[in-house]
């Protein structure tokens, strides 16, 4: 260890003793502080708590408080307390069936995790993998990687499905988990999952992790006086990233090339607010022969950036196809629920039935309120607040008539 | 020195860009020597005789146009969309250590959410002796702190577990970035609440669809952990919490739980979908650790580097990169320009400040001899940052994250630089 090292060691040390004594004295009426905090590097951070403490203790109340904020009330905290821990605490009263966890999954999930949960291109797969984890590449699921079922009523329950999370009660959410099981052959098919026999379930996995270990086997290896001269006597080269050539493309644009293209770019930007109001104007002067009228190319640009907020799920263009959404080539006046391969609502497809069409009136209320417009929609996208944001990306999306 | 590699050539796209790029590099050993007067100088310029823009023209500044390229980018094979997803702050380019709020890395489960300070709402329940709810404005009346704290994402440098990959410091290291917080500690909330004294965990979660909750220990709260509101003298952004997210110093980026809304003092660990199926780090043999919060110490030379080649002659040359520990203060960073035979001490631009970044330099002279450059991190526990080899020695190919090996620039004769391993 170099002298420097030592003297940055001494010092941290001495710090260390100081400042927990004072953090102790400080805290003692609230929580000791553990010992594992000890092993930490003393953070300056603390000598701020420190004198915050002090503070509280000889400034605010005698309690050591500013009587800040107000009591939460059980409504509330019942509102937002919603985890659920390992041991099922937290768990509501409930259950929910395999087959009907299938149904509720492949109306809500299987967009992006497929049908059997196997998942959809780059979205996670949810079953299979057992036994791949010491593999050259592990697949992790709910069967082959999760250790607690917690973690998946959890997850389902709080920030499910993607795009409309919290829209599931909790007997949909039991239900919902109940057929992720079946699908990791961890139950059979005429499993109900409750809140009585949760813990029941075994999961695979659950002995496959072991708490960060770094300390006792890599702290004391890598902690060595490392080598400054005549370390090695070749260097060859094993691999490099230009065989493989998965790096964006842009990223090595110089500078110039960039700034070149940019006065246009700046131009749209700073005038596109302006243009929007009187674009928006135009859009409602000529809402009905849409088809045919020409294009406003600021308008087009400004809905190519709403249209970002789309892409996510929505493809459009040369060879746009169907992702989570459908493909939205000519969706400007074509028929409701008309694409081919995709798998619509029921209300949607009834709406595309009874021959209704995407005219703007129709795009503008859908894309305001989506959920409002066609019930039960699978279009997770909770709507565009903005009309000027609605009439750009409408126009963004003639551009695409085919 | 001549480096040989005997394996796959690279692809034609690549061949292409570095042939375009070594066209435009100029060469030349000594002081360049003007053959005709600089028309820059001799010729009055239009800025020198016009007017520049007034006062009124931009309320708040961006960037001018001419460093539009310095900006974050995101990898779109890496993720399913570009919601749940990540981009990359582009350190190749910035120099000191503050990362400008507009340009440090993104990271969202469920996108990145606009709520109002107004509708701002801060709740503190569990095993408390009150649970309590606290406003924006409320938490502007406690105490507050500056700290200036690096944030990780434990997924940095992950694709380059298997091998070298992607090529450029922003994408092998931007996962980063390094702000100046205004807040308050989160022990003063916790003691406002007051916790009983089974309470050992803090279960933190954000207002956003993914919550991305996460459990620290009550002893990490106690510490150093803050409730944030401003970053580097002004508001957070929408993208990095706003209005308020949580800073947990050295640990690993998931926790800094952005537009949080809740903390909750439980028994144990709650075992969240952020702590289980993800931010868990698989070995070779199958088995995951988990609660591996800390970053270890870690550095990576910025420039030159694939995205910031060397483009002027031979001569004076500035490496310069990032350093960074978890654990606390950088203590020392070696360079070395032959691959490791012989490794120099860098010249730290400023005293290292706790799990901070440090900038390092090292002031060389080129000759345009081919590189092989690393940096090598060591912080005040005396750890040093490994290589890659040693650190899949120990963990595998697979852990995902974590990964602080020491990390290799092939620097070419023509100044072009390349992501490579080394033996």
């Amino acid at each position: 260890m170099s002298k420097s090292l030592k003297l940055y060691g001494s010092v941290s040390v001495a710090a260390a003793v100081m400042l927990t004594g004072a953090y102790n004295f400080a805290d003692r009426n609230v929580t000791p502080i553990p010992e594992t905090a000890k092993t930490l590097a003393p953070a300056e951070g603390n000598i701020d708590s420190m004198l915050i403490a002090a503070a509280q203790a000889s400034d605010a109340d005698a309690d050591g408080k500013f009587g800040l904020g107000r009591p939460a009330l059980p409504e509330e905290v019942a509102a937002w307390d919603v985890n659920v821990m390992p041991d099922g605490r937290g768990l509501p009263e409930g259950s929910g069936d395999v087959r009907t966890g299938e149904e509720l999954f492949v109306e809500n999930c299987a967009v992006c995790h497929g049908d059997f949960a196997e998942g959809v291109g780059n979205w996670p797969s949810l079953a299979g993998g057992e036994g791949t984890l010491a593999d050259e590449d592990p697949v992790k699921t709910v069967g082959s990687y999760w250790p607690y079922l917690s973690t998946a009523w959890d997850y389902v329950h709080r920030s499910m499905p993607y795009g409309n999370a919290q829209t599931l009660n909790p007997d949909e959410v039991y239900a919902i988990v109940a057929y992720i099981l079946y699908s990791n052959y961890i139950v059979e098919d005429d499993f109900v999952l409750s809140n009585e026999n949760f813990l029941d379930v075994e999961m695979p996995n659950a002995d496959g992790f072991i708490v960060d270990d770094r300390p006792e086997t890599e702290y004391g290896r890598f902690s060595k006086e490392p080598c400054v001269e005549n370390c090695k006597d070749e260097v060859e080269i094993t691999m490099r990233a230009a065989v493989l050539d998965v790096t964006p493309e842009e990223d090595t644009a110089g500078a110039e090339d960039a700034a070149a293209e940019q006065p246009a770019q700046t131009q749209s930007d700073d005038t596109a607010s302006d243009e929007q109001a009187t674009a928006d104007e135009d859009a409602g002067d000529d809402a009905a022969p849409a088809q045919e009228a020409a294009l406003d190319p600021e308008l087009v640009a400004t809905g190519e950036k709403v249209f970002r907020q789309c892409k996510a799920c929505h493809m459009v263009g040369e060879g746009a196809q169907n992702r989570v959404g459908p493909a939205l080539n000519g969706v400007v006046g074509a028929q409701m629920a008309a694409v081919e391969g995709f798998r619509y609502s029921s209300t949607l497809e009834k709406m595309g039935e009874e021959g209704q069409v995407w005219d703007e009136e129709a795009l503008a209320a859908f894309l305001a309120s989506p959920r409002d417009y066609v019930k039960g929609t699978k279009m997770g996208f909770s709507g565009l607040r903005k009309d000027e944001d609605i009439a750009a990306v409408t126009e963004y999306l003639k551009s695409f008539s085919q | 020195m001549t480096v040989s590699f005997n394996g796959k050539k690279p692809s034609r796209r690549a061949v292409l860009k570095g042939a375009l790029a070594a066209g435009g590099a100029v060469a030349g050993a000594t002081m360049a020597r003007a053959a005709s007067p600089d028309p820059l100088i001799t010729e009055t310029q239009p800025w020198a005789q016009g007017l520049g823009e007034g006062v009124d023209a931009t309320p708040y500044g961006l960037p001018i146009r001419f460093e539009s390229d310095v900006v974050r980018r995101n990898v779109e094979w890496l993720t399913a969309d570009t919601i749940s997803s990540i981009n990359f702050t582009p350190i190749h380019a910035l120099d000191g250590t503050i990362t400008p709020q507009g340009c440090g890395f993104e990271r969202h489960h469920s996108g990145a959410i606009e709520l109002r300070k107004e509708d701002y709402r801060l709740m503190i329940n569990g095993l408390v002796d009150t649970p309590l709810v606290f406003t924006y404005a409320d938490l502007e009346r406690f105490p507050r702190v500056n700290k200036v704290h690096f944030c990780e994402c434990a997924a940095n440098t992950g694709m380059e577990w298997a091998g070298a990959q992607l090529n450029g410091a922003q994408f092998t290291h931007g996962m980063i970035h390094n702000m100046e917080y205004s807040g308050v500690p989160l022990g003063t909330l916790l003691r406002e609440a007051g916790v009983k004294p089974e309470g050992k965990w803090v279960y933190v979660e954000g207002a956003d669809a993914s919550s991305n909750g996460r459990s620290i220990p009550l002893e990490k709260a106690m510490d150093d952990v803050l409730v944030a509101f401003k970053a580097n003298g002004e508001a957070l952004r929408k993208e990095h919490g706003y209005p308020v997210r949580l800073v947990v110093p050295g640990w690993e980026g998931n926790m800094w739980v952005k537009w949080l809304r809740r903390i909750e003092i439980t028994d144990a660990a709650v075992e969240s979908r952020e702590e289980t199926s993800k931010y868990t780090d698989t070995l070779a043999d199958g088995t995951s650790r988990k609660w591996t919060w800390v970053m270890d110490a870690k550095s990576v030379v910025t420039s030159p580097s694939p995205q910031s080649p060397i483009t002027h002659g031979h001569g004076p040359l500035v490496i310069t990169g990032l350093a960074w520990s978890g654990h606390g203060k950088i203590a020392r960073v070696d360079v070395t320009v032959d691959g490791g035979k012989t490794w120099k001490q860098a010249r730290l631009a400023a005293d290292p400040q706790d799990k901070a970044v440090t900038r390092f330099y090292l002031d060389h002279v080129w000759q345009g001899e081919e590189m092989l450059l690393q940096s090598r991190a060591m912080d005040e526990t005396g750890y040093v940052q490994p290589t890659k080899d040693a650190l899949r020695e120990v963990r595998g190919e697979n852990s995902i994250y974590h990964n602080n090996c020491i990390q290799t620039w092939w620097v070419k004769s023509d100044g072009e630089a390349e992501n490579v391993e080394i033996s």
